[in-house]
Parts: structure tokens; sequence; C-alpha cells
């Protein structure tokens, strides 16, 4: 009798369903188009002063708050700026921030949100690989431009067309790695990574490159992002006579790897990851920072650069606003929210419109687009834009960053 | 491996399993006198680092400590107030439900007192770089802080119970409340000051371990966790085998590492917490009135 | 037909159900249905851990690892791609068994792969023997060593998933094919099948509700109250607790890896922030908010919470908001929201309209089989 009942309520919802589902049909199956042709009746200027949506997902509360906070306030300084010297395009940009707190279930919430009810031209963020990659099918499906600030390389390889990224690749910071330590006569590494999306394709790509420049790594250690003692895995290194240590991850815990080596007293040069661009580090850090090479955008030393450098202006213009407004060191981090709005607002710039898939087209034609990442060159098939020259390798001397030369 | 290298991984096995005895020595204070378990203690330690780092930019170094610690204790005190003395006949469920979300309103209050950014003490002597040398292997000085005033609090603790008759009251309670109470023992008292005591070491434990460890608003958690499994590895109630007990862990996570992929050293404490709890929840050192706790 | 009454508010629920869905269609805020959608997958792990911790009186702080069970189970034999053994001979055979399905995913990549269905029976069943394996030595704890030894486990799935490449680390593993269920029915989280997929979460957590139901107002529901009032006078009017209390905590890890499971083929995907020590904690807030042993308690508030947490209403606070719950329902209403005497009014008009409806219906029943002769 259970039994019956139990079913008779399950026909009858699921009846519902397939009835509701049916009747629905017809205009749901074409919203994605329905979507992109609404837009331009809303947006096109019979009121010139439509603002733009941009949605920007970022962890600024949680695990990755590190990365969130600064490129939160990064965007709303950005923003405040164009629509003061009057938007884009005649628009205001009106600028939807939601954090997702580094949880993916919240991402992919808050992108639905963005994409089906705000409707918004482009979603800049999230700000961890993982938030990205199981949002990147939402976005593409969705027609919606998603501007990643996070760094996996399987964000924009395979390639999806509505979805970018701005941080420099894995792979060029690896290669700048390799080939300082080519030229300091480096053979033998011990490689240490942080256990997250950041660390293990670190990682991966140290491996994969490794035999290219004749480097033997010898040992390969992961440890978790929450850890607070890494002389058990460095010991470990040691007793694996390395001439230098690479530590790849994005987490504060890379300060001790710093410190640590120095107290258990392994006395070779330690190369970091572009990880390890923020001056909180180096402060954590303390003396034992002091010698630490890594690849950076040139964000960390705008101000050594030569006044000629393409990128001097864009860094120390965002630089002075950044610790001007909020009173703390600019990282590379914010950076990257700051490139992928300069870049949407470029893209709008020059396909003339609002509409979602002229600028995403205008998008891949980007040129020369002076970011604080390095300048962009954006195409079909290079949805990142930046290559080797993004980089440049930095030390750290006295407590501060400087230019590392050999 | 060779006599240095040993001496390495125990010596850093020996640190980290010193500040996780000081956590459980903190939950066997508080379990002792009212039967709580109290899953915010990991927080304590991370107030007062935080609370140290900020007195720091203003007073001495040890001002700072001092009142960090003096601050944790009172923050303690105002704890058991506000919350657990609120509950009468609480069952075990509600009292652990309790403590959960008194962990998790800490860290996130920590969170928007103290932003997200990692921060740490100066070291007591020396720098991020000194370092010496004990039978071979190379620490930091700031490694013998931890384990000289870890040793300091367990003697202190120790004799504070034996000899004082605060510490002698606060047994009684911990032993048989309604006997104690007869005897004019306070316990209302008794259970504010042993979380004081609790929170009070656990702050002097943040913040001596803060220059190696660095602090940031959401180390507390797995702290608890940690000081957790080594206070019933011991032994609820038995301060000496927490001691014991955590030295233990800490020596296993280090020799751990030696041999197996460093990201296994996590799961080492959780394989420790189950197997204890599945095989002998009275603790490596049971005590006849603990074993009451445990079903048929 | 004294049973029947149980099953009145699961018929007023599927009315109200239908209703939600009119009204949001009206208003043309038919998007608010994605998050309706993902908090009834998640009020089906909030609906087995309010039998466990309300009924059999246990509490558990690593439900969602049996919740990342079921779902990282599905995503694994889902998207393992078989292609490279196309010719081999197993394969063959499974193809014309119906177990294999063919699909193309993002980047236009042939993928062939296990059925949906058998990834689904997979999760589940690996979930029921997972939750034996750790309930047999764990239910017989008590308390504080419940507490951890779940937490220990939850903990454990945790660094499970994060550090094993099959699990796709700290990234998850997203592409997810959809669930193609009978008829066109489908569990996916594309646009076109929004609607659909309302009703298919309301189907399963409507399915699980009558079963918790059944399951409370049968001899083994109350046993299980027995058991929680008090388990030495249980045992000693020969109730087996040990066993009863091992099948709720089973029964309540398979309710989980359903909701784990169905949740991931809507999402598309799943990450390790699904198994996090804090998810396990907001379940059981949810539970004590709504009510120990209030099963409609749970699942009003497991949808709603959950429904707030996901559109972002709680902001930077969202952790803060739950660990207040906590304590502030502990201190002040241990019974539940839905027990204060204030929101009594609320309940008393839900008992009020289920009661009319029942005479309504009993009404018509009498009339129609009157007039029939």
């Amino acid at each position: 009798m259970r039994t019956r009942l139990a079913g008779l309520w399950g026909v009858l919802i699921v009846g519902c369903a397939v009835l509701f589902s049916g009747c629905e049909k017809p205009p749901e199956g074409q919203a994605p188009e329905q979507q992109v042709k609404e837009k331009p009746p809303a947006a096109k200027p019979a009121a010139t002063a439509a603002p733009i949506k941009v949605g920007a997902i970022f962890a600024v509360t949680g695990g990755a708050s590190f990365l969130g906070a600064p490129e939160a306030k990064t965007v709303e300084m950005f923003v405040e700026k164009v629509n003061q010297a009057g938007g884009v395009q005649g628009h205001k940009i009106e600028m939807l921030v939601r954090d997702s707190g580094g949880k993916a279930e919240n991402a992919i919430s808050l992108a639905k949100q963005l994409i089906d009810e705000d409707k918004v031209l482009a979603i800049v963020g999230p700000s961890t690989s993982g938030e990205t990659m199981q949002i990147k099918n939402i976005c593409q499906e969705g027609k919606t431009i998603l501007l990643s600030c996070a760094a996996a390389e399987t964000i924009v390889n395979p390639i999806a067309s509505y979805v970018f990224k701005t941080p420099q690749k894995d792979s060029d910071a690896a290669r700048r790695i390799f080939q300082t330590m080519k030229d300091l006569n480096i053979t033998k590494v011990g490689v240490v990574t942080s256990n997250d999306g950041f660390g293990n394709a670190g990682a991966k790509q140290l491996a994969d490159l490794a035999p290219e420049y004749g480097m033997t790594i010898a040992g390969s250690e992961t440890y978790a992002t929450t850890d607070t003692d890494l002389t058990g895995v460095l010991t470990k290194i040691k007793g694996l006579d390395v001439q230098a240590v690479i530590n790849w991850s994005i987490v504060p815990a890379q300060s001790l790897v710093a410190k640590n080596m120095k107290q258990i007293g392994l006395d070779v040069p330690l190369f970091q990851s572009h990880g390890f661009g923020n001056i909180k580090y180096v402060q954590a850090g303390g003396e034992a920072a002091n010698g630490t090479i890594f690849p950076c955008g040139r964000l960390l030393v705008a101000n050594a650069l030569p006044d000629n450098h393409p990128q001097k202006k864009v860094l120390v213009q965002y630089k002075t606003d950044y610790e001007t407004r909020y009173k703390e060191d600019a990282s590379t981090f914010g950076g990257h929210a700051y490139d992928a709005m300069l870049l949407l607002v470029e893209a709008v710039e020059i396909a003339g419109s609002v509409e979602r898939d002229k600028v995403r087209d205008a998008l891949e034609t980007l040129q020369g687009v002076v970011g604080t990442g390095g300048v962009f060159n954006l195409s079909a098939q290079d949805h990142n834009g930046l290559d080797q020259n993004a980089f440049e390798m930095l030390t750290v001397k006295d407590g501060q960053f400087a230019v590392y030369q050999k | 491996m060779n006599f240095a290298l040993f001496v390495q991984y125990a010596l850093s096995g020996i640190t980290v399993g010193s500040v996780y005895a000081i956590v459980a020595i903190g939950f066997n204070i508080i379990y002792c006198t009212t039967g709580i378990i109290n899953f915010a203690q990991g927080e304590f330690l991370i107030v007062g680092a935080m609370t140290a780092i900020s007195l720091a930019q203003v007073v001495p170094l040890p001002v700072a400590i001092l009142g960090a610690v003096l601050i944790t204790t009172a923050f303690g005190a105002l704890i058991e107030l506000v919350f657990i003395r609120q509950v009468h006949n609480a069952s075990v469920l509600r009292l652990i439900i309790i403590t959960i979300g008194l962990s998790i309103l800490i860290r996130e209050a920590m969170l928007h007192v103290w932003d997200e950014q990692v921060r740490s003490l100066p070291y007591f002597t020396g720098t991020a770089v000194s370092t010496v040398t004990i039978l071979g292997a190379h620490i930091s000085p700031q490694v013998l802080w931890v384990l000289g005033v870890s040793a300091v609090i367990v003697t202190a603790l120790t004799l504070f119970f034996r000899y004082t008759t605060v510490g002698r009251a606060m047994r009684a309670c911990a032993d048989d409340r309604m006997a104690a109470r007869l005897c004019g023992v306070n316990d209302r008292w008794m259970v504010t000051l042993s979380f004081m005591l609790s929170a009070g070491i656990g702050a002097l434990a943040g913040c001596v371990v803060s220059p190696i460890t660095q602090t940031q608003y959401d180390m507390g958690a797995p702290l608890a966790i940690k000081g957790f499994t080594v206070a019933i590895l011991g032994g609820l109630g038995n301060s000496m085998a927490a001691v014991a007990a955590g030295l233990f862990l800490g020596l296993l996570e280090a020799f751990v590492v030696s041999v197996l992929p460093a990201s296994y050293k996590e799961v080492v404490a959780i394989v420790v917490l189950l197997l204890i709890l599945v095989f002998r929840p009275t603790g490596l050192f049971a005590r006849r009135e603990t074993s009451a706790l445990r079903t048929a | 037909m004294k049973r029947l009454c149980i099953h009145y508010p699961v018929l007023a629920a599927a009315v109200l159900v239908v209703l939600l869905h009119l009204v949001l269609a009206a208003t043309d805020k038919t998007f608010y249905m994605t998050q309706i959608t993902m908090s009834a997958y998640y009020a089906l792990v909030v609906i087995g851990l309010c039998l466990l911790m309300g009924y059999a009186g246990q509490i558990s702080l690593g439900h969602a690892g049996f919740f990342a069970i079921g779902g990282y189970t599905v995503a694994v034999l889902t998207t393992y791609n078989l292609s490279p053994y196309r010719e081999s001979t197993w394969l063959g055979s499974l193809r014309s068994l119906g177990l294999i399905v063919q699909w193309q995913d993002l980047y236009g990549q042939e993928v062939l792969s296990l059925s949906p269905w058998v990834a689904f029976v997979a999760a589940l069943l690996l979930t029921a023997l997972i939750a034996v394996a750790i309930g047999l030595p764990v239910i017989r704890l008590k308390g504080h060593y419940l507490a951890m030894a779940t937490l220990g486990f939850g903990l454990i799935i945790y660094r499970i998933v994060l550090g094993a490449k099959l699990f796709g680390q700290a990234d998850g593993i997203s592409n997810l094919p959809a669930f193609h269920l009978v008829g066109g029915l489908q569990v996916n989280g594309r646009a076109p099948f929004r609607v659909q997929n309302y009703y298919l979460a309301w189907a399963a957590v409507l399915a699980a509700m009558v079963l918790s139901l059944n399951l409370i107002h049968s001899r083994v529901g109350r046993a299980l109250r027995s058991i929680h009032q008090s388990e030495e006078a249980a045992h000693s009017l020969g109730i087996d607790t040990y066993r009863y209390k091992l099948a709720t905590f089973v029964l309540s890890a398979v309710l989980a890896a359903v909701g784990g499971a169905l949740l991931t083929h809507y999402n598309g995907s799943i990450g390790p922030s699904e198994v996090t020590v804090m998810k396990s904690v907001r379940y059981v807030a949810i539970v004590a908010v709504g009510g120990m042993a209030n099963l409609w308690g749970a699942m009003v508030m497991g949808v709603l919470l959950n429904f707030l947490s996901l559109r972002g209403v709680f902001g930077s606070f969202d952790d803060a908001v739950f660990g207040a719950i906590l304590i502030g329902v502990m201190l002040f209403a241990p019974q539940g929201l839905l027990r204060v005497p204030r929101l009594r009014g609320i309940l008393f008009v839900g008992r009020a309209s289920s009661l009319a409806f029942q005479r309504v219906v009993r009404g018509c029943t009498t009339y129609v089989r009157r007039s029939h002769g």
C-alpha cells in the first residue's frame, strides 16, 4: 500500500515535470541566442547612459583570500577611475562583485546568476584554477566572456572561445627559472610544491621541461597548503645533495621554505615561482628571503624600470593608485584583475559595441595592450597573450624586490 | 639515515609535538572540570598570537606577549560566562555543537578584526636565519624556546594542580563535582578558571610558536584536531600522558616524511585518531574512570 | 487508510512545489530554480543526517564525506575516457550490454565512458560499503568520540580527493555528461533543462521524505526513537540497538551519496570544496536549526539556508552565519526553530491546512464512491 502510494506521488510529480518542461522548452531552448540578441536593445544607446554590466567572482574571503581580496579592490578602483573619465563608449561600467569564498559550488551558482539573471557582458575571475575549471563550461555554453585571474594552463588549453586568462603561463615561468639556473651552472634541483591547483600545475611543468634544459629533478615533494613546518620536507631534500631548490606555491606557507632552509643549514639558492609576488611574503621570510630568485611581472619593481620601458607608466600608475587608496602594498595578484578589466575595456572600444559576440571577437584581435603582467598579444589560438618576455627575473635585496642581475 | 639526519627529524618532530601537547593539555583541563571537549581550543592559540603581534607594534616584545596572554585569558573567561554557563543540563551533543559554533565564530571574528594576511611575531632571539647546532642537526633558536616554554608550562601546571589550594580544588571538581561542592568549592568558578587557564596556556604556546609557523586566522581548527587526537591518544583527562602522546605524534609525523611522500604527513594524524578511537578510545595510558564512556 | 495521513504533507509539499514554479514563471524569475535545485540536492544530505541525529541520536561531523564519495565516484566513472580501449573485447561486450555511452565533450573530442546509470549504482553501492566499514567500529562510540571519529572520516576523504590525481586533486573533476534518466528526462544543469531538473530534484527530495516518513512511523522508527531516548532501556527491551544505529548510519550515508551524485551531474563538476569540515558542520547546523527530530523542518531549512548561501546573500559572512546559527539554536532553541512556541503558529497553520486538505479529499472520495454506487 505504501509503495503504491509512493509510486503514485512519483508518477504525479514526474508527470508534472514532463508536462511543464514540454511547455517551457521552445523559449528555453533558444535561450542562449535569445539572451545575446536581447542584449543590444537593452544596452544600445537608446539611452546613452545605459550601464554595461560586468560581473566578477573573487575569493574575497576563505582560503584564497590573499588572491581575491586584492583582486576585488583593484577592480573597484579601476571601475571608479573609468567611470569618472566618462565610462567606455559612453557607457558607465556597473561592476557586480561576488564573493565565492574560494568554493567551487558557490562560483558555479554565482556564475549562473551573473549569466542568466544579470546578463553580464563578461565575468572577471575567479581567483583560483579549481573554480575556473568548474565554471569554464557554464560560461562557454552561456556565451559569456570569462576573463580568469587564475593561472592554470588548462583554462586556455584546450581553448574555449569565450574563455581567456590574464596571468602568465606557468610553462614560461618554468622556462625562465631553468634558463637562469643553466646560466648559474646548476643541474641538480629539488622541487617542493604546495598541494593545490597552482602547485600541482607547477610541479608538472617543471617535470616536463627539465630535460629540455638539462636539469635533473632529484626529488619532488608536495606539502599541504596549511603546513606549518617544512623542516621535515626540506631535510629530505637536503639529503639528496641538490644544488638549488625550487618552491612553487602561492600560499603563505612559501615563506616558511626560505626560513626553514636557512635554519636547517640548506645553503643553496632558492628559486620561487611567480606566486611569490607579494612583499608580505618577503617580510614574513625576514632575512631568509634575501637572495631568492623568481620570475615575475614587473609590477614589483615598477619604480626601478628605465623610463622608456613600455610598461613603466601603467605599472607606476597602478602601484601608486592602489597603495594610496588601500594603504597596502600592491601585489601581482591584483594586477591580474587589472589586466582583465583593461583587456575588456579595450575590446569594447575596438568592437564599438557591447554585444557579447562582438566584444569576444575584438578580444582576440588585441595586440600590444600594455598591462601589469606584461604586454598582451591575443589571438584565436592564444587566449592568454603573454609570453616569456612578460616575466622579469627578480630577486630580493635587503627585504625589497630588485631586478636580478647575474 | 645518518645520526645527524635522525636528530634533525627528531627535533622537528618534538617541536610540533610539544605544541600539540599544549593544545591537548588545554583540552584536558577543560574536560576534567566540565566534561566538555572545547573545539575552540585551537582558536585560543591564534587569538593569543594575533593579539601579541598587534601589541608588539607598540610595546616591547615581552610586554606584548604578557599582554596577549592576559587578554586571551580574559577572553576565555568571557566565552565561558556568556556561552557555556547559560547551558544547563545540556546533552553532550549540544555542547559539542556549541563549541564547534564557537570556534567558527571566533575564527570569522578574527578574519574581520585582523585580515587574512599571514603574520608572525619576531624571533625571540636571533633572526630568521640564525641557527644552532645540536648533535649535528641545525635548528632555529626559536625551537629551543618552544621546547623550553612547553616544559615550563607543563611543570608549572603540575605544581599548580598538586600544591596550590586552587589547583587542588579544580582536581576535586574533576573527580566529583558534587562532592567538591559539598566541600565548599565554588564549582562554577572552577569552570571559569579552567577556561581561563586553557586560554592562557594556549595563548602562550601560540606566541612562542608564531615565529616558526607563522600565524593566520584559520590555523586554529587543524591545531584543535591534532590536539584532540593527542588528548585521546594519551587518554582524556591525563595531562602527563598528553605530553608523551604529543611528542609521539610529532615524531611519527616527522619520520613519516622521511620515508613516504610529504603529502602523507597530514593523513598520519587522522589515521592515528581513527585507529585509537576504534581500538582503544580510552587512550594508550588508560584510566578506569574514563573507560565508562565506552559502550559495549 | 490511516497510514495515508502521514503522506498528506508530502502531497501538500508537491502542490507547493508546483505553485512555486508557477509563481516564478509568472514573475519571470525562473532562474531562481538553479539555486533551488542545488539546494534541494543538499537537502537530501540533510534529511539523511536528520534521521541519524534526530532519531538515532548519533552525531556525524563527516557527512560531507559521503556526499563526496557519491559525487566523485560518479564523476570519475563518467569522465574516464575508455576510447584508448576502443578495440578491446571487454569494451565491446560492455557496449553490447548498453553500459557504455559515447558523447562529445566541450572541445569536440569523442569520449567513451561508462553509462551514468552504471556510475550511479556503483556510487551508491560503494557508499553503502564504506558506510558499513566505517560504521561497524565507529557506531559503538559515544558522544565526543563519535563526533571526532566521523570528523576524522570526513578529513580522510578530503585528503584523498585532494591528493589523488584520479580525483583531479585541487581542481576536481569537470566536464561531466548529462545523466539521462527515462524518456527525455536528464539531470543536466544547462538552461533548457532548468524546469525539468527543478522537478527532478524535488521528486528526489519528496521520495526521500516519503521513505523517511515511512521509516519513522514504522517499528524501526519507534525503535530508533526509543534508542535515542534511552539506549539502555531500549536494549533491555530486546532492541538490537547496534544494528538499528548502523542501519540508520548506512541509510543516511546513501541518501547523502544520492544527493552528491545527482548534484555532481547537475553542476557538471565536483571539487574538494564539497568535502571540507565546514560543509559537514553546515549540514549539522541545518539539522539543528530545523529541529533535531523534525524531518520537515530539516528539509525546509536545508533548502532555505543553502539557497540563501548559494545566492551570496550572506556575502563574506557565510561561515559566520552558520556558526552563529549553531550557537544560537543550541543556546536558545535546542528543539529547533520550528518548535519554538512563537513559531508554533506557523506549524499550526500548516497542520490546519493539512487537515483541511485531508477533509476535502475524504469528502471527494466519499462523494465519488457514493455516486458510483
